[in-house]
């Protein structure tokens, strides 16, 4: 068996009080993407801190790519692609600076850089001029956008993403979504994805791992969540959002 | 030939006789006096006015910032040796050789501190010695600040009398005769060469509990002037026995009433009294002046300013990166700002001596406060999003710091750097106390001789200056502030 992307082995984290996160275990296959699912507080963006390594677990181990992974690991990091909740853009730089900042400081030449944001903008559909902007002068989806061509730049093996259609109007959130399964695809990436939305999370998932109180309460498609929920909790969260479904016409 | 060579060189390298003065009227007279006598002897002399109170003054002259300068025996019995046992004179000249001291002439006259009310008050109460003070508790005490503190002043006379401690105020000297004559004092310390003890007919009170002792005239040197420079020092040694109270007096009623030029009053007694005719020394014209006065002051500035730029954004940097430490930092540069800059001055005399190095140092040190604080705040202030989205590009942490943290933190950095400047350009003009020059210079001056064009001359070009600084710094921004932190703050 090919090995595994990303390993998280009973993982866990403890906060002031009682509440805490894990143990859970996960590992991310290549080629494979995972959402993770569940209602606000269930410990879904700390979970995904860890397995960046930017928070180290009270116990459990996080691998990437085979290698223990942790706060210090800067190149190693290098290797994951991360879009942060918001964007998470910095604001004294252009679109085009954000997306080159580390390739330029790896040293990249500059004919390597403008190639590289080309074919990237091209797979986003970032409109060219958007790349000049700076984030203030952005519209959120292109935000959104940037930061996707920003977290691709060097060609990680896996691309994180943390709720990265949340913030956005339901048009904008229908045209990203359908582009980031388009860019999912065309990079045959490994891709680790936060959302609370269901139908999002199929949409751009083959794995859903629903969470509830830092616990996996059920892992596997939604065809296995919806059919063979194991707690009552999984049946109510995949109900909740089958309201929206239209009646059918008769 | 090889002799005549070292002669011509002894002579270039013949050292200045480098005299010094108090930060009162009668201090500099004497000190132009003595830089004048001093340098009639062919030797070059320069006179470091108006330096500062006693200590600052005293000091530089044990660090061999100063060579002579005028003191009052009185204040070295009590208030410079105060701690030893000095009972005659020989006493007191054995205490100062043991410092490398020496009296180069006793002048003539003497100077005491008094105590003096305006005649109607004093007449309509009765009181005609400082016993007859305690009678009247409810009496509103104005004494300079020096007075208060010293040994030789206000505690000895509360202790010999048992004066109430209630109602006493420290004030300048000059401004304590204005506040007297105008009715919101009614006692003043005095020296009892005052031109205003005339002018505006006071009563000295006696001392009738002998607690001041006596004040005599004299110039201290330091004794390895004997060697360096013989010739200046016997033409001061001339000034023995040359002034008389009555002199002293007049020259004192010439500056300060008539506001004549310490310098001139000096020059014109040292052709009359001592018989050295000199040519009169050109004053400079205002534009001179304040083109000077104005290098000077830029030169404090720029250097203190520099000094704390360096050496206080790294200092926040690392009070943000590691949080304790960081308190400990941000609580030590906050202590300095509380440190009276006077006090700050003074302290750094015997580090430093006189001149612009002590000036530049607590400057340096009052610098630090902002722009350590803006700078820390700054980088903490960041969006943590910011932050994490950073560390998540795998950027380590020096390259974080460089191409995200500062740059985010620039506004805030540049903010706490024009505070520092602004703070610095006025905060110089107290370094004319420690012989600094500057606007501080002209305003010094100004106080004592209570002359307003004087004050203005340093006052304006001051705060024109720092309004110069403020716009300059306004540019700055425009300039370094990256351009998406301006469109967002709108």
């Amino acid at each position: 068996m090919a090995q595994p992307v990303l390993e998280l082995h009973q993982v866990t984290k403890r906060f002031r009080g009682p509440a805490a996160i894990g143990p859970v275990s996960l590992t991310v296959s290549r080629g494979e993407a995972v959402a993770l699912l569940g209602p606000s507080g269930a410990g879904k963006s700390t979970l995904l801190r860890m397995a960046l390594g930017l928070l180290r677990p009270d116990d459990g181990e996080v691998r990437f790519l085979g290698a223990p992974i942790g706060p210090a690991d800067h190149a190693a990091r290098r290797g994951i692609g991360y879009v942060v909740q918001g964007g998470g853009l910095f604001p004294h730089l252009t679109a085009a600076a954000n997306t080159a900042l580390v390739a330029r400081h790896l040293g990249w030449p500059a004919e390597r850089v403008r190639a590289r944001l080309a074919e990237l903008a091209a797979l986003a559909r970032l409109p060219a001029d958007a790349l000049e902007r700076h984030p203030g002068a952005l519209s959120s989806g292109q935000a959104q956008r940037v930061s996707l061509i920003r977290a691709l730049m060097l060609d990680p093996e896996l691309l994180v993403l943390d709720e990265p259609l949340g913030a956005l109007d339901p048009i904008t959130r229908a045209g990203l979504q359908e582009d980031l399964r388009t860019a999912f695809r065309a990079v045959s990436k490994t891709v680790v994805l936060v959302t609370h939305d269901l139908a999002e999370a199929a949409f751009l998932a083959d794995r859903l791992v629903l969470l509830r109180d830092g616990q996996v309460v059920q892992a596997g498609t939604l065809e296995d969540l919806a059919r063979n929920p194991t707690d009552p909790f999984v049946a109510r969260f995949v109900g909740a959002h089958r309201t929206l479904v239209l009646p059918e016409a008769r | 030939m090889t002799l005549a060579a070292a002669l011509a060189l002894a002579a270039l390298a013949a050292p200045a006789v480098k005299v010094g003065s108090k930060a009162f009227t009668e201090s500099d007279v004497l000190g132009e006096i003595v830089a004048r006598v001093a340098a009639s002897s062919g030797t070059a002399a320069v006179h470091r006015r108006a330096l500062g109170g006693t200590r600052v003054v005293w000091e530089a002259l044990t660090q061999g910032e100063i060579d002579v300068y005028p003191e009052y025996t009185g204040t070295l019995v009590r208030e410079i040796l105060a701690g030893e046992r000095i009972d005659d004179d020989a006493a007191l000249r054995r205490a100062l050789a043991a410092r490398g001291v020496g009296v180069a002439a006793v002048l003539g006259f003497e100077n005491t501190y008094a105590l003096g009310m305006r005649r109607a008050a004093a007449e309509r109460l009765g009181i005609r010695a400082i016993s007859d003070l305690l009678r009247h508790p409810g009496l509103r005490f104005g004494f300079t600040n020096e007075f208060v503190d010293r040994a030789d002043g206000w505690p000895a006379l509360r202790s010999r009398y048992a004066l109430s401690a209630s109602a006493v105020r420290g004030l300048d000297h000059d401004l304590a005769y204005r506040a007297l004559a105008e009715g919101a004092l009614d006692v003043v310390d005095l020296y009892s060469t005052d031109a205003q003890i005339a002018q505006l007919d006071l009563v000295v009170l006696d001392d009738d509990r002998r607690a001041f002792p006596r004040y005599d005239a004299v110039i201290l040197q330091r004794l390895d002037l004997d060697a360096r420079a013989p010739a200046a020092v016997a033409a001061i040694r001339r000034l023995a026995g040359a002034i008389t109270a009555g002199e002293m007096t007049a020259m004192n009623a010439r500056v300060q009433l008539e506001h004549a030029d310490p310098g001139e009053v000096a020059a014109a007694f040292v052709a009359r009294g001592l018989g050295l005719a000199q040519a009169p020394a050109a004053r400079d014209g205002l534009a001179r002046r304040v083109a000077d006065r104005t290098l000077e002051h830029l030169v404090l500035v720029a250097v203190a300013l520099t000094g704390a730029i360096l050496v206080a954004v790294p200092l926040g940097i690392l009070a943000a990166r590691r949080p304790r430490l960081g308190r400990l930092v941000l609580a030590l540069v906050g202590v300095v700002q509380t440190v009276p800059s006077l006090a700050l001055l003074v302290f750094m005399i015997p580090l430093l001596g006189i001149g612009a190095r002590p000036a530049i140092a607590a400057l340096f040190l009052y610098g630090l406060l902002p722009i350590v604080r803006n700078t820390h705040a700054g980088l903490t202030g960041l969006a943590p999003e910011l932050r994490e989205s950073a560390e998540a590009l795998g950027l380590p942490p020096l390259a974080r710091l460089r191409l995200v943290e500062l740059p985010l933190a620039t506004p805030a950095i540049l903010a706490g750097v024009k505070t520092s400047a602004v703070i610095t350009v006025g905060t110089a003009t107290l370094g004319a106390l420690v012989g600094a020059g500057g606007y501080g210079q002209p305003i010094l001056t100004g106080i004592r001789l209570l002359s307003v064009p004087l004050i203005l001359e340093g006052a304006v070009p001051a705060a024109l200056l720092a309004l110069g600084v403020q716009g300059l710094f306004d540019l700055a921004e425009q300039l370094l502030v990256p351009p998406g932190l301006r469109a967002e703050r709108g």
